[in-house]
């Protein structure tokens, strides 16, 4: 090497929101958003073809859904909780709070499907049916993968994989959870809250 | 990270490298590879092979369309072969072949040593190759998809096709869409954080901003079709209405979902190819490419306004003219970016001094094509036009001036191109002349009288036709079109198999190309470079003679020869911020992929314990190929000319 060399340090790998893995989320979460995007615009557009009451089996019903609503949002607080613990290389709050979250995951899919038998319409009723449960069942299948995504950070969180530094896994799970949560106020906002005022 | 000091002396620094990104020998080594270099190859040939199998189907209807009145296929038979032709040039060629080039060269492009995911890398290949096998797979049960590849409904709901048809559809390119949506992220990541460092977003070269544009594309386009494919699945299976007007559905649902993805499509298929014209132009001009700003920028905006005219597909099925108006506009004002591109190629060989080489003709080809092509399509965008040649062979012509115009002839050109770099030898010139004649002349002879024929009136997609309606000569005239531009891609095949043999060696920059990967041997070694470049201009190999000052530093650098290693930098002006360790052979990629395709079959097949065993397996691998492998580490000292 010739005099014009310099030699510094890098952290290898990096963390947080500078590495590939951070950035592969972000892409993963923009197409993921943008298939619920499509899923609701299909809700709208055939909506706007309806004549005649939509739905025809009247408003869908807050009583469960606001409650679960709420819960999932909690959840992300939760979420939120146990990521910024491990931030500061707290694992006891990581772990209580990725257990939390978990539990609050598991209630949310509880609550959906005692909904469903509620339901006076089924998929095969009519296009509103079909949009109604494919599009919320979408969304319970991403919870699901996302309560996965959980699971496998909790054994890891127990382990001792995660520190101060390097907990990149549990940012991505917590982005994940975090996104998963927005798109169910779009899907509540479209699905119960719009045909009352549309 | 500990640097320990080795025992014995240590080996030369090649060596070394070599032992460390190596991939594995053996049958292991050859399908748990994660090489972006192995992996891009057998997306060429896989892609190119798929090609072929397309082209054979489109040659066995010109057989049959070569007179009024032939028999040689049935009326199912032909539904079947358009349909798998174009489902196969669409999805299993035209987009998967310009992926190989990308994962073949961009690494060596930016400098890098590997793509961002390796291992994703290899899944996304493997789904490619299992999905096209899915979708093949339905010949072997008779039951190609049979209604086009656009697959209007309500044609392709269960009462009007009751086999499996349209399921092998829907389900294959659900499925493909997996590899296309993860390679895309694969490719963004890659160019946010692996260039070399200098290397800032004014210094790419026009096939990364092409092929950046388009995978930005894909994540936005790509999930309109698998809705619309999973919406037909779970009409034909599960009786919901999403396309059924009887049920409260609309088929022109179908339409606007797979047309708000199928315009950016055809932008995703070109825009790579366009963008390697612009990187292979400057070499044989002998000079850099003109305004380069503005077709990086034309390259962006043409994917962007992509996504605002999927309605001009839809003119005819009686939408509300303020509607159909707008798009038409947008439609035309998508030319606008493409014209820049064209005027600015044709300036480069105007001020150039333009070396006539197999792949500069190629590039001059599908300029002309590209012309031809244009100009249809602005025909078509105007709306009475479009009602007039709605579904009419005007539209075949147009569709395929623009698709083998400028894929098919973009990807021949960077064959002649890079195919050195890859194989270490030349093709040869004296056949690629006749090779690019016979392909240019069939191309034209075969679909310049499709433009007559539509405005003939004769309709896309009929099996057969009378005598006496004034097509006979026309179609004669495009059988013997096609064939003749089959014998070119004969001869192209000949020539890369006699190049394999005995082709004359290449050395590092056989065209005195101006990008970094001529600065690598060829074919490359298995860690790229020895030392990552650091990157000044734009033309880091033509520095010297452009006299801009500009000194980008190629044999210096920072060697990373710890393990597999390679340099992060940040996004925008590509400064080093970290050293990336790289994941080595894996099997996870070729698991997870065989998970997806039990899932798929089960699905295809309504066989429950099958679907939920590939769903479970699915979820194995996914935790396995996540569960870390690698000790954690701190920072590293890296060496770096100031």
């Amino acid at each position: 090497m010739t005099a014009a060399t310099t030699t510094y340090r890098l952290p290898v790998d990096g963390y947080g929101k500078r590495t590939t893995g951070w950035w592969g989320m972000v892409m993963l979460i923009a197409t993921e958003a943008t298939l619920f995007a499509y899923l609701l615009f299909s809700y709208f557009y055939l909506m706007s073809l309806t004549r005649g009451p939509w739905p025809r089996s009247g408003n869908p019903s807050l009583g469960l859904t606001l409650p679960n609503t709420i819960l999932l949002l909690v959840s992300s607080g939760t979420m939120w909780w146990a990521e910024s613990g491990i931030r500061r290389g707290g694992q006891g709050r990581l772990r209580a709070g990725l257990l939390v979250t978990f539990l609050l995951g598991v209630i949310f899919l509880v609550i959906q499907s005692v909904e469903y038998r509620h339901l006076r319409f089924l998929p095969q009723t009519d296009a509103y049916g079909s949009l109604f449960y494919t599009i919320t069942g979408f969304h319970g299948a991403h919870v699901a993968v996302g309560l996965l995504m959980n699971l496998v950070i909790q054994a890891r969180a127990w382990v001792g994989h995660f520190t101060a530094e390097r907990h990149l896994a549990v940012t991505n799970t917590a982005w994940y959870w975090h996104f998963v949560d927005i798109v169910w106020l779009a899907v509540f906002t479209s699905l119960y809250l719009s045909p009352r005022f549309l | 990270m500990a640097i320990s000091a080795p025992a014995a002396p240590a080996p030369p620094v090649n060596e070394r490298l070599i032992r460390i990104w190596e991939t594995a020998p053996g049958l292991y080594g050859a399908l748990a590879t994660v090489d972006h270099k192995v992996i891009g190859k057998r997306y060429l040939v896989t892609s190119f092979v798929f090609l072929l199998l397309g082209g054979i189907e489109a040659l066995v209807m010109r057989v049959q369309l070569m007179g009024p009145d032939k028999a040689v296929l049935s009326p199912e038979a032909y539904n079947q072969l358009f349909s798998m032709h174009g489902v196969t040039m669409m999805f299993l060629y035209a987009a998967p072949i310009l992926s190989g080039f990308s994962n073949y060269i961009w690494p060596l492009m930016i400098g890098s040593r590997d793509m961002a995911f390796p291992r994703l890398n290899a899944l996304s290949y493997w789904i490619f190759l299992l999905s096209g096998i899915f979708l093949y797979s339905s010949f072997l049960v008779g039951q190609a998809p049979d209604r086009g590849w656009f697959a209007y409904a309500n044609l392709t709901e269960r009462p009007f096709s009751p086999g499996l048809n349209m399921d092998f559809y829907a389900l294959g390119l659900t499925f493909l869409g997996i590899s296309t949506t993860v390679g895309a992220i694969n490719f963004i990541v890659t160019i946010f954080k692996l260039r070399a460092p200098g290397m800032s977003v004014n210094r790419l070269p026009i096939f990364i901003w092409g092929t950046l544009t388009t995978s930005f594309s894909v994540l936005f386009a790509m999930p309109a079709l698998t809705a619309a494919c999973v919406l037909l699945y779970l009409d034909r299976r599960f009786g919901t209405h999403f396309y059924d007007v009887a049920g409260g559905g609309h088929p022109l649902l179908w339409q606007h979902l797979f047309w708000i993805f199928g315009h950016p499509w055809v932008y995703i298929v070109v825009l790579p190819a366009m963008g390697m014209v612009s990187d292979m132009l400057p070499t044989f001009c002998r000079r850099p490419l003109v305004a380069y700003s503005f077709v990086a920028l034309a390259t962006v905006s043409t994917g962007i306004l992509g996504f605002g005219v999927w309605v001009h597909h839809m003119f005819a099925t009686g939408l509300p003219p303020l509607s159909t108006n707008f798009f038409s506009a947008a439609s035309m004002v998508i030319t606008i970016p493409s014209a820049v591109a064209v005027f600015a190629w044709i300036a480069t060989i105007w001020h150039g001094r333009p070396v006539i080489t197999t792949a500069f003709l190629f590039c001059a080809g599908f300029i002309v094509l590209f012309v031809i092509g244009g100009v249809s399509g602005v025909a078509t965008a105007a709306v009475p036009f479009d009602w007039q040649l709605t579904d009419t062979y005007f539209v075949v012509a147009h569709i395929h001036y623009v698709l083998i115009g400028i894929n098919v002839f973009a990807v021949v050109a960077a064959l002649y191109y890079w195919l050195p770099k890859m194989t270490g030898r030349l093709l040869d010139e004296r056949l690629g002349r006749w090779n690019f004649w016979t392909m240019f002349i069939g191309f034209n002879l075969g679909f310049f009288p499709m433009h007559i024929s539509g405005l003939l009136g004769m309709p896309r997609r009929v099996y057969t036709y009378q005598g006496g309606l004034g097509w006979t000569a026309l179609n004669l005239i495009t059988s013997i079109g096609a064939f003749l531009f089959a014998v070119g891609v004969l001869a192209l095949l000949v020539n890369i198999a006699v190049s394999l043999r005995r082709g004359r060696r290449a050395g590092p920059n056989p065209w005195d190309g101006n990008t970094l990967e001529w600065a690598t041997p060829s074919p490359p070694p298995p860690y790229n470079f020895a030392v990552i470049p650091q990157v000044a201009s734009r033309h880091p190999l033509w520095e010297d003679r452009l006299g801009e000052g500009a000194r980008s530093v190629i044999d210096r650098g920072p060697l990373l020869d710890e393990g597999r290693e390679t340099i992060g930098t940040s996004p925008l002006d590509a400064e080093p911020q970290q050293v990336l360790r790289m994941p080595g052979d894996s099997l996870w990629p070729l698991l997870l992929a065989l998970s997806l395709t039990a899932l798929f079959y089960g699905l295809l097949g309504s066989v429950g314990w099958l679907a939920i065993v590939g769903g479970a397996a699915t979820i194995v691998c996914t935790a396995g190929w996540l569960w870390p492998t690698q000790e954690p580490a701190t920072t590293e000292a890296v060496e770096a000319s100031a």
